[in-house]
Order: C-alpha cells, then structure tokens, then sequence
C-alpha cells in the first residue's frame, strides 16, 4: 500500500495543515466575479429602499410631506418616524447602550441622517421618490467641537436632560453636562499626579487622532424578507456579527428568535464598518413587514463615508514622566472622545471607551491613569474599531508618540528609550498598571531583529549626514526614521468581563465528519475577507489527521452556525479558532476509541501520529483517520455511539498579545510636502503562524490602510457641520500607485492559553503602522525643533510643519 | 447615486448630433468619455434629459501628425495619446502629461475632447493646450469655427463653446525645444494641487521662446505669457526663473480645498513651475 512507504513528511504535506502556505479556497470564485455579495442577491418582487437624508447637521424636521414622492411611478412607500413610533421602532438601541433615531423623531443631529425611507419597485424610483419628499427644517446652532460641546447651552438630545433641564445620568455613570456621554476611568488617579509630580523628567503631549472611516470596498446594506405564510424573517446582509443581529433583531421586533433568519453571505470588508446595526436594517425589515416583499436596502459610497460607522476622533493629552537615565515612571492620559450624534460604539459593554487602557502599550509603566469622556456633537454617530480591536489603534498611537516626545525631552534615542522600558521576557504574564495581564512577550528579542535587520545605526548615520546636507543647502529632502513597537490586545473575549448588551464574547465551531473521511465545520464567526475557509479547516487538519482540501469550512448563517460573536477585534483566530481546535479535538478523542477497537487494544495504546492512530510501539499498525471515520459510522462498536461529530462553545481564558517591530523610512520633500517611503520594515509575532502566506497578505493590508489613515484619509467636517470628505476623490484610499513595498518578518511567542499558540494578526498591522508611519514623518523633522504635529500628514500638513519650522528660508 | 431617467442617443454622425441639439437645446447634452458628466448627473447636479453620446459618430477619432501640426479628433482618448509613437516624437508633452491624468481605466474611457470641451479647472489637458497655442474646432448650426485654447475659457465649466455647438477636434502646432509637465496630486486619480505646463526652445545658452500655462490654480486654467517672458533672452538662471514665477504668481488666483490652503497651493505652484522650467530647459 502506498501509506506503507509514504513517508511522515509527505503526510504532513498532504494535511495542508499549521504553517502551511496554502492557496485561498475563496480566491477561485472572487477571482472569477462569482462572490455572492448581498447586493447579488435578487429574490422575485423584491422592492428597493432608500433614504431621504439631512443635509444640516442641526435642525428641528418641522414637516415632512411625503404627497408628491407617493405619486412617483413605482414609489409604494414612504415611512417616517411616525410610521415607525407605534412600533417602537422609531429609535434604536446602539451597541454603547445609547439609543439612536432610526428615522428623524423631530430633529436631526448630523448632515446625512436618516429623515424618511422611500420604498419603491427598483433603486432608480426611489431614487426619484427621494427628490420628491419635502422636508421643512428649522436650523439649529451647530456643536462640531466636542471642547465647545460640552460648554454650549444647546441640547443635542433632548433625552439627556429630565423636566428641569438637568443632565441625567446615561448608560455609564452619571452626565456632568447634556452633551456628556460617559467618563471612565482606570488606573490610579492620585499615584500618577504623585509620581509625575515628582518626576525628573516629564514629557507632555496634546495630540488629535482625526476622524476616519473603514471605507469597505463593499458598503454596507441588507436584504428584508419576512414571510408572513409561515412568520419566518431571512435577512441578509453585510453583518460582520450575524448571531448578535438576530438576537438584537429579536429583541428590539419581538419576533420570536427562532423564526429569525440572518444570513451574511459574502463580505467585501468590514474593518468594524459592519459591526453595528444601522437604520436601514431595521427600516428594511419593516417595510418588508408592511408590504410582504423582500426589501434591499445599499448604500451607496457617499452614504456609507458619511453616516455610517467612523472611526477615532479622540483629542488626546498626555504626561509621562521618567528618570534622567530614561527609566518610565508614570503615564497620564485623558481624552476627550466626539460620538457624534449617538453613542454607537461597538465596544464590549463594560468598556465605553473600548481597550484604550492598553495605553501603556509595551513598556514597564508602573503608575498610569487613563480618563475618557465621551460627548455629543452634531457629526455622524460610531466610534468603531477601524480593523482594530476596541480603540488599541489610539492607545498605540498615543503611547508611541508619547515615547518619542519623552525622547525629545531626554535627548535619547527612540529606540533606545523603548529598549530599556520594555516589559521584559521574564516578566509575563505582566499585570499592566491600567489593568490587563499581558499573557506572553518577548519584545526585546523582537526589537533587536527588526533593528539589525534595517540596520538601525547605519539608518540614523545617514539621516544625520542628510540634515547637515540640508543645512548646507545640498539638498531640499529630509529623511525620517519612523519606529513603532505596539502590543496588540485581541481575541475578546472572556465572558467574565467581555460582553455586548449581555451577549458573552464566547465562539464557537461545530464539526461532522462524513463517513468517506471529509468534513463541514461552522463557526459562530464570519470571515470579511480574511480567508476563514482557508484557516480554519488547516487549524482543523492538523488536529484532526484529514487534509484541509477535504474540509468546508462554513460560516454566517445563523440557522446552521453555532451561536458566536461574529469577526472583529481580531477575534476569530484567538476564539473561534481556539473552539476549532478543541471541537478537533473532542473528535479525536472519540477517535482513538474507535481506532482502539479497531486494531484490538486498549485506548491507551494508540496514539495520533498526522493522519492515524498508531499502536505504540508498533507503527506499523495503524488505522487512518479516513478508516476510523468510515468505522464511526458503519460499524458498530460495542460502547460507542455511531457517527463522529464535536462542537466546542470557548470561553477564552484572556484576551491574546500579539506584538510587532516596525520601522519605517521616509524621505520628505520639504518644498511640497510630499514623503515617500523609501523602506518600511514589519515584524509580527502573531504566536503560532497558521497561514503564513494569508498573514503577510494581512499584513500588507493593516499598514496599506495604516499608511492611509497616517498620510491623508479623514472624515472632515467644516463648521456648519457639512462634511467635506464625502468622496474617494477627496477620502483618500490608497492604490497600488501610492503604497510602498513591505518587508514582512516575524517571530513566534507563541500564546500560552490559546490551544495552538495562536493570538491573531488582522489588525495587528494597522495598529503599529499608524504610529510607524506618523513617527516617521515627525521624525524627519525632530532635528529641527518638532515635538508632535497631528495626523494626517498630507501634503500641506507636511508642507506647514516644515513652513513653521522656518524650513523654506 | 442615482441620475435622474434620461433619454440617450447614439447618433452616427455630426448631422444627427447638431439635430438632436437643435431639438432639445439647453436639454441635451453631449458626452464623449462622460468621466465628468455621468458623475454629476449621479449626484443631480447635472440635469440632462437628452444625453448624446459620440461614441459612434464618425470623423471624431484619429490622430494626426503634420508637417506643421498636429490633429487630435475629439474622441481620441488619453490612452491612444499614450500609445501612439509618432504623437510622443512629435509632441512628448502629450504623453508626458496624459500619464499623469486618474488612471488606466479612466484613461481608456477618458478623452481630450471632453477635456478641453468640460470646462473644469481641474483638467489637465486645457493647460496643456494653452501651453501649445491649441486651436479647438467648434462645429454648430452655421458650421465651423476655430477658437483658440488661450481664448476659450471664461470661468469654471464655462467656455467659448455654444451650447449648440460640439468641439470636434483640437489642432496643434508642432511643438518645439523641451518640454515638461510637472503635477502635483494627493494620489492617483486626483487633480493637480498644482500642475505646470512647459514648452521651451534654446540657442546656444539663451532661452529663445517659452511658453507656460498653470493647471488647478483659478477658475480656468491660466496660459501666463509673462512668466514665459521672463525667461526669455536669459540663461534661465536663478534670477529668470524667480522672475518667471513671480509673473506666474501674479496671474494665478488658487482657492483653499481638501488640498490645502491658498498659502500652500501658491507655495506649491511655485515649486512645480520651478521644476517643471528646469526639466523643460534641461531637454531642450
């Protein structure tokens, strides 16, 4: 028999299991057109609705004249407030525990809001029922600067303040003003002042992480069909968490969970745009209610940039205080964070202002203080995990901007400064002072690779050479030497304190072998682009002995997933992922009971070896697993129920730690502001590398998209509240044109409590690029006085910080 | 996104589309690559009930390489200036420069008679004709008339052009001595922060003609014959080109956008004329 000579390398070939680099099983029908993306989905009578939207930022909705767009050929409905207030559905719960208008109850908040939902028999009637809806609108003064927000006497929500005007308390904690959302707090308030009072040496920094936006290529949308024969609801959509719709969809309808359907076929991107629900989910479900057709609701680019979920907008300020020798002694941070119109943060519940308290990012801080306020202005609602995991992308910028103003302030070298205060191999797991315990690291081990790789010395030679050049006026271009070393905090979450309106964190993976030796796993979660069906089913070869070709690997519908959180945070790897390898495993173990039977002896004289049970000591009796799945079902043993199936629900025990060193470097021409990228270096310890291939290409999208957000991408409001980016032309998304070739390396510390050793590295890139790109711009500029200019650094960003440097004589 | 409904037309020829403008007036509206315009009627800033598209209509391709000048049809796009050997001998600005206009796909779609005919300041290819003394041919109701590209801008999207007439054909005399089309942009696909159009002709050391036009800089584009002036007669030395793009300076008038403000843009302007002259004068 072949298997007899096969050796035990070539098995492990064939499984295309951990650390293989296997080709995408998703790429043959992306590559060919034939993804099936919700708005590929057309069902028989399917109507079509959109929006009517504001465009004030503030103003009273007077009236709403709906006369004219119901005589539009093909308008069949309009709904409004109104319409939707006997329901109860005119407002919504968001995932902050705020509510949020579904449709304008009186007033509108942000330019783009939804005032009315035109229903039509195709996209182009609605469209033209749109035009034809009159809306009268009253202005009203405009907060787009949450500082001013939280002194105006204007009341954005109405629902803040009790019968005498005064603020009442909101979802977490007590308001000190209407327009206050929450304050949260961690660490040690008065050790900080103490320490940082006391301190040889303290570094400040005020620092503005501008608004964005994810920007999936695909924008948000969804399909409604409630069938009223058997009150069944199917709902498609662009859902990067489909259980967590179903049960929200549930509570807020009524209709019983069961006879909810939600389904996320294929996703063009999430990046946490598709983390929360939307008014035209809910909008879409009550029009198909109403007129007992299935309702597509997409939005277009426009819509999607500028009321759907954005990301940071955090006004930073920071003290860190250190020793003369460099030596960290304590870090305060408070931000002042704009929601916007509603708080719709998709943040685990008991963390308003997500993990932001990872803000002592990779170093031995022993005192730290973190507060955050929330606060109302008239802009889009969200706050969103922009491909990160709950705010980490501000507390890695923050703290790596905060390491370089202290390197300012000491005169020392950045990287230098980062080795000596990093948390030390030894040391993990770390008790952070903000909180978290670091589960693994080995950051020194990292740093020195990612430095002698680009050659750190010889890099900061040439730098200092290029600014005497310049001072001689031999040359018009600075050179900028950025550094990051992030520590990520993913995989959320243990359910002890991770939670999104009660729903626990867990995931889960449910398996069937068939009797041929294949098999189908689901998962609670949904891949965006991610290559789930690739991963997991090597995740699962290597703990199951089949190859991974021969297992599909099935996610998004929620009447065959098992219950699970959805794909965001970087989650799936450090919990689903997890949930797989010990479904894999409870697979196993029923087995080597099967394989003990089979060659005769007791269980614990067989033992897996690849893709077999072999007998101890004797190799050469063995059966496959492929023999054992067959016996599962075919063959009765005495003891043993047929069949061979797991499911595994895991509750992870911590968050995981990925980390990385990244160095970035840049040439400036100071006369226009233009940088360009000359080299950018990433190391990525994402613990055990499942795909190595998939991690790169994951890696090369956080830090396309860190370089994005870094150089010029913005969601820009002018005063009246008018956003001003509402275009690719003007939101900068960048090309291949515009992105650098990336050096990708790694290490592997692998994560003591995740079955495989796997933490996750989707947004691992994002978080330490952002920083890595930012610092390399400022760094160009340290020799000649800069402490900190904010982001993003476009052209005449650049251009005005050389300009105020007297760079341009 | 979505444009109002619209009637569309595929004439075949010049005589079927002046009919249907005849007809329809202020209603209809010509397109050739319709990068500008289908855009604008998605966001129902354009109302256009009757679309005309040229696509078909014969006698507005080709590319054609005189003697003394070249022909470019109205319908030639910016990937057939980009393709075409003899146009980059002949006149290598025009690939130089339609290079650096969005990108691939927009480029096959895209045409330098809508260019020049659309009237946005942010177009590359009216600088680039003004800098080239282009003549546009404007057919109408009563034939055919020739406008000058120095002529035919008044304001943003507002031109020489009829609303009754198509701009058929751009005409171009051949240029001379070195060239350069310098633009800056935030990114692949976006107009000019600024752009500088240079055409320039030396004897021995001394400038002998130069010509100039901004892109993105005012409302139209803006030919500045007294920074071409400047150098003239000169070495194109430091003083020249501080003089030339003084005069620039002073006939440009940027406004403050997502790409910055006036301070920066006329900062900017400066520098890419600065490079664009010296490129010029380098190939010349």
């Amino acid at each position: 028999m072949k298997d007899d000579v096969e050796s035990r390398e070539d098995r492990v070939g064939k499984l295309k299991g951990l650390g293989c680099s296997r080709k995408r099983v998703e790429d043959a029908r992306f590559t060919q057109g034939k993804g099936n993306y919700v708005d590929d989905i057309k069902l028989d009578g399917m109507l079509f609705g959109d929006f009517v939207r504001s465009p004030y930022a503030h103003a009273k909705v007077v009236s709403i004249n709906t006369e004219e767009a119901l005589k539009v050929p093909g308008v069949l409905a309009v709904l409004t407030a109104k319409d939707l207030e006997p329901l109860g559905l005119h407002w919504m719960p968001t995932l902050a525990g705020d509510k949020q208008m579904v449709l304008a109850d009186g007033k509108v908040l942000f330019q783009g809001q939804e005032v009315a939902f035109v229903v039509a028999e195709d996209r182009y009637a609605a469209a033209d029922g749109i035009e034809a809806v009159e809306v009268e609108y009253e202005e009203l003064p405009v907060l787009v600067n949450p500082f001013e927000a939280l002194k105006s006497d204007v009341v954005l929500r109405e629902d803040t303040v009790d019968e005498n005007g005064a603020p009442k308390d909101g979802a977490h904690g007590p308001r000190k003003h209407h327009n206050h959302i929450f304050t949260w707090e961690a660490g040690d308030r008065e050790t900080t002042e103490q320490v940082i009072g006391e301190a040889e040496v303290v570094a400040t920094s005020d620092m503005y992480y501008h608004r964005t936006h994810p920007c999936p290529l695909e924008t948000c949308g969804c399909v409604a069909s409630m069938d009223k024969v058997n009150g069944k609801l199917t709902l498609w959509g662009t859902f990067q968490a489909p259980h967590a719709i179903r049960t929200v969809v549930s509570l807020i309808s009524g209709i019983e969970e069961h006879n909810i359907r939600v389904i996320s076929p294929d996703i063009g991107g999430g990046f946490g745009n598709k983390v929360g629900a939307y008014p035209g989910y809910v909008c879409s479900v009550v029009a198909s209610i109403v007129t007992g057709k299935p309702v597509k609701w997409i939005e277009d680019r426009m819509d999607n940039l500028m009321t759907t979920a954005f990301a940071r907008d955090y006004h930073m300020t920071g003290r860190i205080s250190a020793t003369k020798e460099g030596k960290i002694t304590g870090l305060h941070c408070h931000v002042t964070a704009d929601h916007g119109g509603f708080d719709a943060c998709a943040d685990p519940t008991k963390f308003p202002a997500g993990f932001m308290n990872i803000c002592t990012g990779s170093y031995d801080i022993p005192t730290a203080y973190l507060e955050v306020e929330g606060v109302y202005t008239n802009k889009a609602p969200g706050g969103v995990s922009y491909r990160c995991s709950f705010r980490v992308t501000e507390a890695v910028y923050f703290i790596e901007r905060m390491i370089e103003v202290l390197a300012i302030k000491l005169n020392m070298d950045a990287a230098e400064l980062r080795r000596i205060n990093f948390i030390r191999k030894e040391q993990f797991p770390y008790k952070a002072a903000l909180g978290w315990e670091y589960d693994s690291g080995d950051y020194h081990t990292a740093w020195d690779k990612a430095l002698k790789t680009v050659d750190y010395e010889g890099l900061r030679a040439e730098q200092a050479q290029r600014v005497e050049d310049f001072k001689a006026g031999k040359t018009r271009k600075l050179m900028g030497i950025g550094l990051s070393f992030f520590t990520e905090i993913v995989g959320a979450g243990p359910v002890k304190n991770c939670d999104i309106l009660g729903l626990g964190m867990f995931d889960s993976c449910e398996i069937r072998i068939h009797p041929t030796g294949s098999a189908i796993a689901r998962l609670g979660t949904i891949s965006q682009g991610q290559g789930h069906a690739t991963t997991f089913a090597q995740i699962l070869a290597s703990e199951i002995g089949l190859p991974a070709d021969s297992i599909t690997i099935e996610e998004g519908d929620t009447d065959t997933a098992p219950y699970g959180l959805g794909t965001y945070g970087s989650r799936s790897t450090p919990v689903a992922g997890a949930a797989t390898a010990l479904a894999g495993r409870k697979i196993r173990a029923k087995a080597q009971m099967i394989a003990a039977y089979l060659l005769e002896v007791h269980d614990d004289d067989v033992e897996f070896d690849v893709d077999r049970f072999v007998v101890k000591g004797a190799p050469e009796r063995f059966k496959t697993m492929k023999e054992i799945a067959f016996a599962a079902y075919n063959q009765a043993i005495p003891g043993i129920e047929p069949g061979l199936e797991a499911v595994s629900y895991y509750d992870p025990p911590n968050m995981t730690y990925p980390f990385g060193a990244y160095v970035c470097v840049m040439d400036i021409d100071v006369d226009t502001g233009v940088p360009e990228i000359r080299r950018f270096y990433a190391l990525d310890d994402c613990g055990t590398r499942i795909n190595p291939m998939i991690i790169e290409g994951q890696v090369h999208g956080g830090l396309t998209e860190a370089l994005a957000v870094a150089l010029g991408q913005e969601i820009a409001y002018d005063d009246m509240g008018n956003v001003k980016t509402g275009t690719l032309m003007d939101f900068f998304l960048p090309t291949a044109w515009e992105v650098p070739n990336y050096e990708t390396d790694h290490t592997v510390t692998p994560s003591p409590h995740h079955p495989i050793g796997a933490k996750g590295v989707g947004e691992s890139p994002h978080v330490g690029g952002v920083p890595c790109f930012s610092n390399a711009v400022q760094d160009a500029f340290r020799a000649f006085g800069n402490v900190h200019t904010n982001m993003p650094h476009d052209h005449w960003r650049i251009w005005k910080t050389a300009h105020e440097l007297g760079l341009h004589g | 996104m979505i444009p109002a409904s619209f009637e569309y037309y595929r004439p075949k020829d010049i005589a079927g589309v002046l009919a249907l403008l005849r007809d329809h007036g202020d209603d209809a509206r010509v397109m050739a690559g319709g990068h500008s315009l289908i855009p604008m009627m998605k966001l129902r800033m354009a109302e256009v009930p009757h679309l005309i598209d040229l696509q078909d209509v014969a006698g507005l391709g080709g590319i054609e390489v005189g003697e003394s000048s070249i022909r470019l049809g109205a319908m030639v796009t910016q990937t057939e200036i980009i393709g075409h050997d003899g146009l980059a001998q002949a006149a290598p600005i025009l690939r130089e420069a339609a290079l650096q206009i969005a990108d691939p796909q927009v480029r096959n779609m895209g045409t330098v008679g809508g260019n020049v005919a659309n009237g946005d300041p942010g177009n590359d290819m009216p600088g680039l004709m003004q800098c080239l003394d282009a003549v546009f041919t404007l057919v109408g109701q009563d034939g055919e008339r020739q406008v000058a590209a120095r002529e035919f801008y008044d304001a943003a999207y507002m031109t020489a052009r009829e609303d009754d007439e198509v701009l058929t054909a751009v005409t171009i005399p051949l240029p001379k001595g070195g060239h350069a089309y310098e633009k800056q942009k935030r990114k692949i696909g976006d107009y000019a922060t600024a752009a500088a159009a240079v055409q320039i002709t030396r004897e021995g050391g001394s400038c002998t003609a130069a010509s100039i036009a901004m892109t993105n800089l005012s409302d139209t584009p803006v030919f500045c014959e007294e920074a071409g002036a400047a150098l003239v007669g000169t070495s194109v030395d430091t003083a020249a080109l501080d003089a030339a793009v003084a005069a620039m300076q002073a006939a440009i008038d940027p406004s403050e956008d997502n790409r910055g403000p006036v301070e920066f843009k006329r900062h900017v302007a400066g520098v890419i004329l600065r490079r664009a002259i010296e490129r010029a004068w380098s190939r010349a």
